[in-house]
């Protein structure tokens, strides 16, 4: 019996001690290995009277019970201790910089684009386009700009030949004539792109974009031009309500024509849409002139619409505050990366146009 | 055009203040651009004289000028013009005031050390003309003036108005009167004509020629005889001062009066300087004759001008001759109110690039009805004020005016406009604009006024109508939300994918100009034709760009000289390959210069190269949906990449459409544009080139079809020709067995030591896996040797040991 005890003080006093993995297995095997002191102990049961052996047996089992205890005790602390000791070994600055990435951005243009085809989209309007050289015919004859009209005094025109029969369109246009050309009424179609003046100063850039818009049915009327338009401006400043004034003008290729303006006030040097009272020039538009439908074989007595034109650098400018126009095209990275949006936030219907 | 409200009210009486003047003007279509306020600051603007002039001492063509403006000291004012001179009646703008032109206040200032009380001003510094040469020469008859102030001290403010060039009859003011009256703004004033009775016969002979392309049509004129040309009345000063207008003499004040007043150009020769008789005829190539704006003209054929028998007079209805001008001195005037067509003065003026107030009325379309109002308003006015003595008119005429007749349905207004007028209001409305009218059954025939040559058919009467109503009436119908054809077709879809994708991959997007600088261009474009601008902007943006590399090259250069190094940009849009409309191309093109992680603790930097390029671009394709599996690359590209460290990439094998180029800029034009970077890379993905797949995102998926069987990898080491591609060795084992090869990469490429010269080490590790059993040891030694045989056989590569 004191063997078992001796054995139990021996072990505790020796677990007390600071020990590493191996000399808790050196213990245990010196204690359960094949001459192992309790083993031995086993072997002893077949020697012992039968009248003690089974109480010894009895004993000896709890003891080795306990000891195994205390032994795997020992080794869960130690390996406690070693997984502590190898964290705080590979403890780093975490607020050292990350991996190095690269952020893309598109062009406040492009997103402008996208804003404003998402939402015609959302009433029934397809996206056209066309060429950037175009005929004399399509930019202006056939729009009922004759030669010889004044009306193309106002558009300063880059030509490709000597005979002028060939340019680069003045205007997003000629993509009426020809969408209407190409297929037959009805149309509703808007058609952003890129245009071009030989004029270049602080607010004119030699290239800009406009978007077109067309719509042609047998009963489209102003009422429907002004429904459009209006709820196109509210839809991109993103605003319930608007103040907009339309005020008749001439173009040579609608008729009636009308410029839309709307209205706006300064604050803190920033101009604020849709209050105030001062008025801000927007965009051309006006009912399709007779004279262009019978140029694209559509019977004006039978269909008739609206178009209109608007420019999307300056639409871009209003809406997110960019002050200078000849920026949008002089690719200062530091511009862009300042201006422009993250590749993410395509403008849709259902997420809406910004975040 | 430029208007008060006093002159408005010579032609409409209305009790309305300028705030609702300005408001209507507007809601009828003539828009008002600007309102300039004369009143508070005007009387600071004196007229003054030069009495000394002394050289500036510190600079050689400034002169400071002792000048009398009316005070009891002379003012020093330092001034540059070459006519400041002693003696010259000018106008002078005291401290305080605000230049017309470029709305800056004028400050007592020391000019090169000397110090300048107030400035001497040119016209064009008062807004009255682009004259900048040298100071106003004001008449001798401004000398009792000296002191006060140079324009007159009426309330009404100069109002600028932007007439659209469908409008010829508002260019004057009774036009302008006669839109507000229809509106509702006040009574068109009807004037009694007043009558001449003249007893002489106008004793110039004037012929019209009948010729081919005649731009004269009509030719009215009298004579005045026995006039004295003087100053014009200070009244007949104000008013052509109150608009801008710089009085001259008496003669041309009028005409000038007359023009302004009822858009009816009109034009004084003096008589004794016309040789024998007026000839209006077509010009022959070489005529000569000087304008009154002092410059000499070589006319073409087919010009239309006034001539006598010496010669070229003029031209008609553009620009007066200094032979026949007159004077103040002019004894006898030949007064002319001709028609001459628009088409015809537009040519001539473009030809000669002369633009004047007469060219501007007259290529828009004049009254041709006006002629003989416009000589009787001035004949009278001269008789007034130059005294003498008028003759008969004498109008010549080869073609007759015929009144344009519409027939106009009512109906129209409403399917148009959207909303009814009253059948009492459109006849008031039509009435007031000049209109006449008659009944007919189911429409009216409405006659057009003449001075409306805007008008031709029946949506020009809606027009008319709902301009004067107002656009206010239009009532708003909201939108339908509905969508019956999608937004975007196939390619549109394509190109906002890949606007995106390449976005995606920290490129910033650039839009640069379609046009380009041709020495850039010609570095890019490779065989492409040179697309000319005929009328360029600068002779930096000269063409049509062939690439959109120039472009991004120059703003990449801007960029770096910004202290920028590592960039990444790209544009998507046109590059041309003619100058016909659809001669060109949709292209994505890519620019990255430096390198990748630069000064990063972390990791190692590097240049950027052709392998980042290159995975832009495939990974883009393989996200636009395209297999990469059938991607075909070679290094076949463009002059201006790199030739070794470039490629190709085909969407297949058996097409010639290119998808894609990338590579490395070609070393020879960085150096020659000076690229201050470690490396320069790029890409151009062709849009027209990819085919557009047929099927949408909606459609069914191919099935889902994985394998669970045991999987092996196989490592192999071929020692190759140095020339050979890794993408044969690639092909070659794939080839071997596709069912039981699902994946192949190169882990390793090696060239030095151990390995002969001019060969090259590549690893290759295969996946080899079925998709029916688990492969034994003897299936993968079989597969084993057939990709070695099937590689040595293919490529003449040999298995490393």
């Amino acid at each position: 019996m004191s063997d078992l005890k001796k054995i139990k003080d021996e072990l505790l006093s020796k677990l007390k001690s600071k020990l590493n993995l191996s000399e808790v297995n050196q213990i245990k095997s010196d204690l359960f290995g094949k001459n192992g002191l309790i083993s031995l102990q086993f072997k002893k049961i077949g020697t012992i009277a039968e009248t003690e052996r089974k109480k010894f047996a009895s004993e000896l089992n709890i003891i080795k019970d306990e000891l195994q205890d205390l032994i795997n005790l020992k080794i869960k602390e130690i390996e406690n201790e070693e997984i502590r000791e190898k964290l705080q070994k590979e403890k780093i600055d975490i607020t050292l910089p990350e991996r190095p990435f690269v952020r893309g951005k598109i062009h406040p243009v492009s997103q402008t684009i996208d804003e404003i085809s998402s939402i015609f989209s959302e009433i029934g309007f397809s996206v056209e386009e066309g060429p950037d050289v175009e005929s004399e015919y399509n930019n202006f004859t056939a729009l009922n700009t004759p030669e010889n009209h004044p009306a193309r005094d106002m558009h300063d025109t880059f030509y490709l030949d000597e005979k002028k029969k060939r340019l680069l369109r003045t205007h997003t246009s000629p993509v009426q004539i020809r969408t209407m050309l190409k297929d037959k009424p009805p149309f509703k179609i808007i058609a952003p792109g890129r245009t071009y003046r030989s004029d270049s100063d602080q607010t004119h850039a030699p290239m800009f974009h406009q978007v077109e818009g067309l719509h042609i049915d047998k009963d489209i009327n102003m009422g429907h031009l002004k429904g459009c338009l209006n709820y196109f401006i509210k839809e991109f400043f993103e605003l319930d309500k608007i103040k907009m004034r339309f005020r008749p003008s001439h173009f040579p290729f609608t008729e009636p024509s009308a410029e839309v303006d709307i209205g706006y006030e300064m604050k803190d040097g920033k101009i604020v849409i849709g209050e105030g009272d001062k008025w801000l020039e927007i965009l051309g538009c006006g009912m399709v002139h007779p004279n262009v439908l019978r140029n694209v074989k559509v019977d004006p007595i039978k269909f008739q619409g609206y178009a209109f034109g608007m420019g999307i650098d300056r639409l871009a400018m209003l809406k997110y505050g960019i002050n200078d126009l000849r920026a949008f095209f002089d690719c200062d990275y530091r511009w862009l990366n300042h201006f422009g949006f993250d590749p993410l936030d395509v403008p849709t219907n259902y997420r809406g146009l910004s975040r | 055009m430029k208007i008060t409200f006093d002159w408005l009210k010579d032609h409409l009486k209305t009790n309305l203040k300028e705030k609702n003047l300005l408001e209507q003007l507007t809601n009828v279509g003539l828009e008002v651009e600007g309102v300039q306020n004369l009143s508070s600051d005007k009387e600071l603007f004196k007229v003054a004289k030069i009495i000394k002039t002394i050289k500036h001492p510190n600079a050689d063509r400034l002169k400071v000028c002792d000048v009398d403006v009316g005070e009891k000291e002379f003012k020093k004012v330092v001034c540059g013009a070459a006519n400041a001179v002693e003696g010259l009646i000018t106008v002078y703008a005291s401290p305080g005031s605000i230049i017309p032109k470029t709305k800056t206040k004028l400050v007592v200032a020391k000019i090169r050390g000397v110090t300048s009380y107030g400035m001497l001003c040119s016209e064009s510094e008062l807004n009255l003309s682009d004259e900048s040469d040298g100071i106003i020469e004001l008449s001798s008859g401004y000398k009792k003036n000296i002191g006060k102030s140079y324009f007159l001290k009426s309330k009404s403010n100069l109002i600028d108005l932007s007439i659209t060039p469908n409008r010829p009859d508002c260019l004057g003011i009774r036009g302008i009167a006669r839109d507000l009256a229809a509106s509702g703004f006040g009574k068109l004033i009807d004037f009694k004509k007043k009558k001449i009775k003249p007893n002489n016969r106008q004793s110039l002979k004037v012929k019209i020629k009948k010729e081919k392309n005649q731009g004269c049509s009509i030719f009215g004129s009298c004579l005045i005889t026995d006039v004295k040309n003087t100053e014009s009345p200070q009244w007949l000063k104000d008013k052509l001062i109150s608009i801008g207008q710089k009085p001259i003499s008496a003669i041309v004040d009028i005409t000038n009066y007359v023009m302004f007043d009822l858009n009816r150009p009109l034009h004084a020769y003096d008589a004794d300087k016309i040789e024998k008789g007026i000839i209006v005829r077509n010009s022959k190539s070489g005529e000569k004759f000087t304008a009154l704006d002092n410059k000499d003209y070589k006319l073409e054929d087919g010009m239309c001008v006034i001539t006598d028998h010496k010669g070229v007079l003029g031209l008609g209805g553009i620009i007066g001759g200094t032979r026949s001008g007159t004077e103040l001195d002019t004894k006898n005037i030949l007064l002319e109110s001709a028609y001459f067509k628009p088409g015809s003065i537009r040519t001539t003026a473009k030809k000669l690039n002369l633009d004047t107030d007469a060219k501007f009325r007259f290529e828009r379309g004049i009254d041709p009805l006006s002629i003989e109002d416009g000589l009787n308003k001035a004949a009278i006015l001269i008789k007034e004020i130059c005294g003498g003595k008028i003759s008969k008119f004498d109008i010549q005429k080869i073609e007759t005016h015929k009144t344009k007749i519409i027939k106009f349905d009512i109906n129209l207004i409403e399917k148009i406009a959207g909303f009814k007028i009253s059948n009492n209001e459109i006849f008031k409305i039509l009435e007031n604009l000049g209109f006449k009218f008659k009944k007919k059954k189911n429409f009216f025939e409405l006659t057009v006024p003449s001075w409306r040559p805007d008008i031709t058919q029946e949506i020009d009467i809606v027009e008319e109508l709902v301009r004067i109503c107002g656009y206010n009436k239009i009532r708003i119908i909201d939108p339908i939300k509905e969508r019956k054809k999608s937004t975007l077709n196939k390619s549109q879809k394509l190109f906002h994918f890949l606007q995106r994708s390449i976005a995606s991959k920290g490129y910033l997007e650039a839009i640069t100009w379609s046009f380009t600088d041709s020495n850039y261009n010609n570095y890019f474009r490779d065989t492409k034709k040179e697309i000319k601008i005929v009328n360029p902007i600068s002779t930096e943006l000269d063409v049509l760009r062939n690439s959109i590399f120039s472009n991004l090259i120059i703003y990449m250069n801007k960029n770096l000289d910004r202290g920028f190094k590592d960039l990444s940009i790209y544009e998507i849009g046109p590059t041309f390959t003619g100058s016909k409309p659809g001669e060109q191309n949709t292209v994505v093109c890519g620019l990255s210069s430096g390198k990748k992680s630069r000064f990063s603790w972390i990791e190692k930097e590097r240049n950027v190269d052709v392998f980042d390029v290159k995975k832009d671009v495939v990974q883009t394709l393989i996200e636009a949906g395209y297999k990469s599996e059938e991607f075909f690359i070679d290094n076949k590209t463009p002059n201006y990449y790199h030739p070794g460290k470039s490629g190709r990439l085909f969407l297949k094998k058996d097409t010639d459409l290119v998808a894609a180029y990338f590579g490395e800029i070609h070393p020879s034009i960085t150096k020659k544009i000076d690229m201050k970077t470690e490396s320069l890379v790029g890409f151009e993905i062709f849009l027209d080139n990819l085919e557009l797949s047929a099927k949408t995102l909606n459609d069914q998926k191919n099935k889902f079809n994985v394998s669970d069987y045991q999987k092996s990898e196989r490592d192999f080491a071929f020692i190759i020709n140095k020339d050979v591609n890794a993408q044969d060795l690639i092909n070659a084992i794939a080839s071997v067995d596709q069912n039981l090869i699902s994946n192949i990469r190169v882990f390793d490429v090696y060239e030095g030591d151990n390995i002969p010269k001019n060969q090259k080490s590549i690893a290759i590790s295969v996946t080899i896996q079925s998709t029916e059993k688990t492969l034994n040891d003897n299936d993968l030694e079989n597969i084993n040797k057939l990709i070695i045989e099937t590689v040595e056989n293919k490529t003449g590569a040999k298995i490393r040991s």
